[in-house]
Order: C-alpha cells, then structure tokens, then sequence
C-alpha cells in the first residue's frame, strides 16, 4: 500500500502550481470571469500545450493516457487558483461522455480535438426538474427517418455557450426502469433548433446555461453507442466528474486555509496576532481536519476510479458527502476569520466561497450523496 | 498511489484471520454486547488472558524489533492485524498503555538494559502498564506538574499524587513523569522514571466515574523509593520522553481507534435494524439514514486519513503532530455515534443495567457515559486544536 504521490504526480503539481501562479492570478480570474466565455483563447491554448485537456484521453486519441489519480494533482492546482473556463466542461463532462459512449467514429472525430485544445465539449443531462437519478431525464428524442428528432430543455449546462458540441441526454424509451431508455447524442454547436442562453450564477467563474431543444433533428451517426443503454456511460461519467469537482474543491479549501493562516499570523488585536487566540486558532484547527479528510476520501475514490473496484460509486458518494459540507464549510471559516475584509469584493475569499457554493450543488449535494451512501451499504 | 496488498501482505491477512475465526471466543460478543467501547472492570481476567493468547500467536508488538519481543514487521502488517480485529470483533488489547505508548517509548529512549526488560513482558501482558502524568492541579497544563523525585543515594524518593490513571488497580507499571529540578524552567526539571507500582508508599484509591465504574484511580505517592536505574532518556528530559510517548499515543490510537469506531459502528447500525420508528425498522427513517450515514461516511474517512499517515511512517517519518488531528475526529465521531445510539432508543435509553427493558442489557448507556472522557483524556479537544494550530499551522502561541 502507498498512500502518497509519486515523483511524475509531484512534477505535475509543481509544474501546475507555477503555471497558474504565473498565468491565471487571481486578477486574471477576475478579468475572466467579468467576461461571458470564461476564458481567453490564449490561456486555452496554453492549457492545451501543457497536455492537460487530453491528460485523461488514450494515446491514441491524442491524449496523454493518464489516470484519475494524476488528474486529481491537476484539479487541485485549478481549483486553488479557481481557474474559470471551459477546462471542467470540456474534458471531464464532454470528453467523457466520448469516451464512456461514443463509438469509435466518434472517439476519433472528437477526442483528438479535445485533446488538443481544437475543441470545446460539454455535457447536458440535467433538466429543470434537477433530479439526479435516471428519472430526470425526460427530454424526449423520437424516431424521424434513419434518425432522431430531439425537443425539451436542459438546465445547469457547463460552458453550452461556448461548446463546439455537446453530449444531450435524452429519453428515447420508457419503461419501469428509468435507467432503461436513456440516449446520448451529440449534438454540434449551430445545430437548427437548439439555443443557448447564459444564466447569471452566483459562482461567476463557472459558467451555466439554459440548452433548449426544439424539434432539433439528428441524423443516425449523433447516436452514441446503442439507444436506450446510455444511463450506465452516463453514471460512469457523473461518477468520475465528480471525483474530479472534489479535486478541485480540495484544492480550493487548502488555499483557503492558507490565505486564512496567514492573514491571522499578521493581523493584529488588542496589541496581539489575532492566531494567538483561541476563538481563532481552533476554528483554524478545525479548517485543516476538514481540508485533510477532504484530500483521504477524494484519493481514495480516485484510486477507487482507476482501479475499477466494486465500491467504486461508495467511495465517490462518500467523498462528495463529505468534500461538499467541508468546502462550505472551511470558506465560510475563512470569511469569518478574516472579518470585515473577508467580506469585500475585493478580497479573493468570495470567489473560494462562492465556488464551494456552486459546487456542493453540481452532481448531487452531500444529503443526497449520504442517502446514496446508505442505499450502498445496504441501511 | 496503490491499496493493494502485496502476496506476502495478503497471506498474513489470511494468517490472522484464520486465527481470529479459530480462537476467538464464541460468547465474547454476548458477555460485552456490541458497541462497547472499553474494558470493564468485569472482563479484566478474560482481557488478560486473550491479550496472552494474542501474543504466543504472534500478534503482538509486530512493529517492535525481535530482540525485544516484537516481530520486526512494518505498520503495514499492524494495520492489516488491526482491520482484522475489527472484522472479527475481537476484543481490545487490554495493555494498550504499555503497546502504544510505555514500549515505544522505552525503545526510543531506554538503556540496553531497559529495552531487554520491560518490553516483552508488555506484549505478554505479564505486566501491565499506567500512566502517571495528569496530577490534581496540572492536567492540559501538565508542565506545571508538582510530583517530586528528589535524590537520596542511588535511588530517587517521590512524593505527590496522580489522578485519571486509567488500570492503576491492575498495573504493575507506571510511566512516572515527576519534577527533579525545582528551579528550573517548568519543563526543563522534569524526569521520566518507571515505577514500579508494587512499591511501599504506592497507593492507589478507585476513582468512581459518571458510569458508577471505577476504571481510572488516584494514585499517591509517599516516600516511594525509585532506583536510579529507572530513569528514561535521562536526568531532567523527561518533558521530551513523555512528548514522544505522546505522539506515539496518538498514532497507536490511530490504528486502535479506528478499529473501535468501525466496531462500534456496526453495532450502531445492527440497533437501528433491530430498532423500530414509526413501525418500521429506524434504518428506514430519512433522518436516521442521513446521521448513520454520516457517521459510516467518517469512519471511512478517518481511516483513509490514518492511511495517508501510515504512507509516511512507511516512508521513515516519524509520528508528527497531524496525530492530533486524528484523536480530535475520532473523538467527535464517536460522541455523535454515541448521542445516536441513545436517540435511537428513545425513552429506553433512560434504563440502565440490571432492568429487564434496558436495551442490550444497558451497555449503550455505558457506553454513551464514558465516551463523555473522549475529549477529555489523552489530551482534551482543545489541547489538540492547539497543537494543530501551533506546530502544524504555525500560528502564534497565546
């Protein structure tokens, strides 16, 4: 057993730490969050050079073939930096779903794009109704010649607005089962019939859209893989967004913790360093627990992903559940513990807070991940 | 980054598993009821002689070198031994003072002699250790501790008093932190002796707890006599001997505490089953999901954090002061699983041992009572909070 990274992991994260340290400060993430796609195209390509968006991605489709324990080195540093953008839509929603359902045309249409930085995808599964499970997804896709014809709205779409494809759920069966009759079809930007709209989000560094679909019809080959079988690819992708948003969301409270640390080492009251007291010293204690647990359970699952074992999904649910009230929970801390600064617009601390807001939201908040818990360990 | 077990690890998980399912006793869960938390008084002998059992097999102290009675192996394998113990729920070791802090300690710190005296006889369980640090006036504070030893001859004579010391009534052995130098700065005059607790002027009167047991004691000292043989890591060090004891507690909590959790855990989860709400089972109620849940949720956690710290320790660190991280999360984990237990029964978790409608013949009510020391002994929550702030964090001193 080894618990810890090895030396190409640490190579990453120092690489990753410099780069965004030198290219995505925070007045950079500010500078692109004010804008609507989130992104320049020039930090895009630089990202892409890195081999970042095709990290997760075979050789074969211009990837680097790397695992879920090497991205979660990478998720880390962007979410200590929240670097805004498509990156998370792109390559772990988007790419993803290629990769989990698309045949092997559509692998090699879209994922050497992916990887190389040429395109941008994202996924749509979730409509208005924002049901988790198999059973939200009504967006109807009926039979039309050799094709489908597709009608209904998708809601909390990453990055729709700035996709060069996106992957729809739809129903094209029902049946006892809600799992059964889920497709997946891709579906290119432009396409008649579909509209994007941005919706303001309190997390402005992470974009989300409205996707409508009005009778927006699809030949044969948008189909991914067999219709009706598209739940199972879809969970498996869910699962692994997941693992790689708790990533990010680590990453995002260990620098809160430091921001907090340091400010209260310098930050002086009644003539002392506001660390010496305990009212702050404790709550600090407790940010680190959080933040380390945080990091045990996330690894764990993403070990737990590459490796393929049975208690896959327990370890993803266990780590949303416990990585999405520690996040809140360490940035409201780091709010609090800065006082009346923390509060600013100025002060980086919202976009942490916000961040770990909108996050305890995206792929199933920590009650519904315990339930999911407790079904799994059979309560 | 890999959790898998190497052949080697994994035949000595079968080696201990078969073991455990051979020699386990059938009636042991019966006669301590799931969920308990910690040797009463009653089970002491039955303790004494599984922990004996344990060791002519082979699975005591394996992490300790072979000259002096361990079996020379990695924390690996004592975690796998751990885990192992959890599953089977099998019963605690009962010289766990001696196992997690006193041995250690002495081979960190003894002499030759020392290393070739005390050890062997912990694991055996042929002697049993306490801990004399905590006094009347000096418990988080504990360098203000006021015991005395002072030189006569070759021997030192202590007087003064401890209390909170958890098995005095059984033990043969106390790790004795007592002052030798009165006029130095608090802890530069304090010295780390063995004492042996069969000494005249040792006396040790039960201290009855909140649980009506009287598992921990006062013990005084009056002109005890204490060789000076008896002194580990030397004259006045004795703050950074017991340190290291300390840090070594909280790692052996680490794997222990774990262990219980999980144990206690189970035995949670089997009461809500058999528990009804609203005439159904209570695992059915939303509300009882989402707490056992959270709790299932932290005991993985806590394990999966003990495992990131053992990576170190494979790797040559040494115990630090993340360990008190760890005491901190156990200690809120379980006091929580402790208040569910009792909101799961309702009126009932009024009715204590000896009452025919008591559930599981009062054992959680015990169990709630004394998991109020948690936070307390072995440093209180707030004591670790400092520590992580201070020496992990890095913040200022108060």
């Amino acid at each position: 057993m080894n618990f810890g990274f090895n030396e190409e992991q640490e190579l990453l994260r120092s690489t990753a730490r410099k780069f965004f340290d030198n290219e995505c400060a925070s007045v950079t993430v500010r500078k692109l969050m004010d804008g609507p796609e989130g992104m320049t195209p020039d930090l895009w390509k630089k990202m892409a050079e890195q081999g970042w968006t095709g990290l997760i991605f075979a050789e074969e489709h211009g990837g680097m073939g790397l695992g879920f324990v090497d991205l979660v080195v990478l998720m880390e540093e962007m979410g200590r930096a929240v670097v805004p953008g498509p990156f998370f839509s792109t390559v772990l929603l988007g790419g993803l779903a290629v990769r989990e359902a698309g045949t092997d045309v559509q692998k090699k249409a879209w994922l050497p794009k992916i990887s190389s930085g040429e395109a941008r995808a994202t996924l749509a599964w979730m409509e208005p109704s924002a049901e988790m499970g198999a059973r939200g997804i009504t967006l109807q896709a009926t039979a039309k010649g050799a094709g489908f014809q597709l009608s209904g709205t998708k809601l909390f779409v990453h990055d729709a607005h700035t996709a060069d494809v996106i992957v729809v759920a739809a129903r094209t069966s029902s049946g006892r089962n809600p799992e059964d009759g889920v497709s997946l079809f891709l579906v290119p930007k432009g396409t008649p019939g579909m509209s994007v709209t941005l919706l303001p989000t309190m997390d402005q560094t992470r974009k989300l859209c409205e996707v409508g679909l009005k009778d927006v019809v699809l030949g044969a080959e948008a189909l991914m893989g067999q219709a009706g079988s598209g739940w199972a690819p879809l969970a498996r992708v869910i699962d692994r967004a997941t693992v790689a948003l708790c990533a990010e969301m680590c990453g995002g409270a260990q620098k809160v913790l430091e921001m907090t640390v340091e400010y209260a080492k310098i930050r002086q009251a009644f003539g002392r360093p506001i660390g010496s007291y305990q009212g702050v010293k404790h709550k600090a204690a407790d940010m680190l627990v959080d933040v380390e647990n945080s990091k045990s359970i996330t690894y764990y699952a993403a070990w737990a992903m590459d490796e393929g074992v049975p208690e896959g999904q327990l370890a993803v649910s266990m780590a949303k559940a416990y990585v999405s009230d520690a996040y809140r929970r360490v940035s409201g801390a780091g709010i609090q513990l800065h006082g009346g600064i923390g509060f600013t617009w100025e002060h980086d601390l919202h976009l942490y807070f916000k961040r770990a807001k909108g996050s305890e939201f995206t792929f199933g908040d920590a009650t519904w991940h315990r339930e999911r818990v407790a079904q799994l360990v059979n309560l | 980054m890999d959790f898998a077990l190497t052949p080697e690890q994994t035949s000595f998980r079968e080696e201990v598993r078969s073991w455990l399912a051979k020699n386990l006793p059938k009636d042991w869960s019966d006669r301590m009821r799931v969920g308990s938390d910690v040797p009463r008084p009653e089970v002491y002998d039955f303790l004494r002689k599984w922990q004996r059992k344990m060791y002519e097999a082979g699975f005591m102290g394996l992490t300790w070198p072979k000259d002096y009675g361990g079996r020379g192996l990695t924390f690996m394998e004592e975690m796998i031994l751990q885990e192992q113990i959890a599953l089977a729920k099998a019963p605690p070791v009962l010289n766990i003072l001696a196992i997690g802090m006193a041995g250690p300690t002495i081979i960190a710190y003894g002499t030759e002699e020392q290393k070739r005296r005390y050890p062997a006889k912990m694991l055996s369980c042929e002697e049993i250790w306490c801990q004399g640090y905590s006094e009347p006036n000096s418990g988080s504070d504990l360098a203000s501790l006021q015991t005395r030893a002072e030189k006569v001859g070759d021997h030192y004579v202590v007087n003064g008093q401890k209390v909170w010391t958890s098995i005095a009534h059984q033990a043969d052995w106390m790790m004795l932190l007592a002052r030798t130098d009165t006029k130095a700065d608090k802890h530069k005059g304090i010295t780390y002796f063995l004492l042996d607790m069969h000494s005249p002027g040792v006396t040790v009167k039960p201290l009855k707890q909140i649980t009506g047991d009287d598992e921990f004691s006062e013990v005084y000292f009056d002109n005890v006599k204490v060789p000076e043989a008896n002194i580990l890591g030397g004259l006045n060090n004795g703050w950074a001997v017991g340190m290291t004891t300390l840090m070594y507690e909280r790692l052996a909590l680490g794997f222990g505490l774990q262990v219980r959790l999980r144990i206690a855990l189970d035995g949670l989860v089997d009461l809500a089953k058999r528990t009804k709400k609203n005439g159904a089972p209570a695992t059915q109620d939303p509300n009882v999901r989402q707490k056992l849940a959270q709790l299932w949720i932290d005991t993985e956690v806590f394990k999966y954090t003990g495992a990131r710290a053992i990576t170190k320790l494979l790797k040559g660190e040494l115990p630090g002061p993340e360990a008190s991280a760890g005491k901190m999360m156990w200690v809120e984990g379980h006091q929580r699983l402790q208040e569910l237990a009792m909101e799961l029964q309702g009126p009932y978790a009024q009715l204590g041992r000896g009452s025919q409608w008591a559930v599981d013949g009062g054992v959680w009510q015990y169990s709630f009572l004394r998991s109020r020391a948690n936070s307390i002994e072995g440093g209180t929550t707030e004591i670790q909070k400092n520590i992580i702030g201070e020496r992990v964090l890095g913040l200022p001193k108060g």
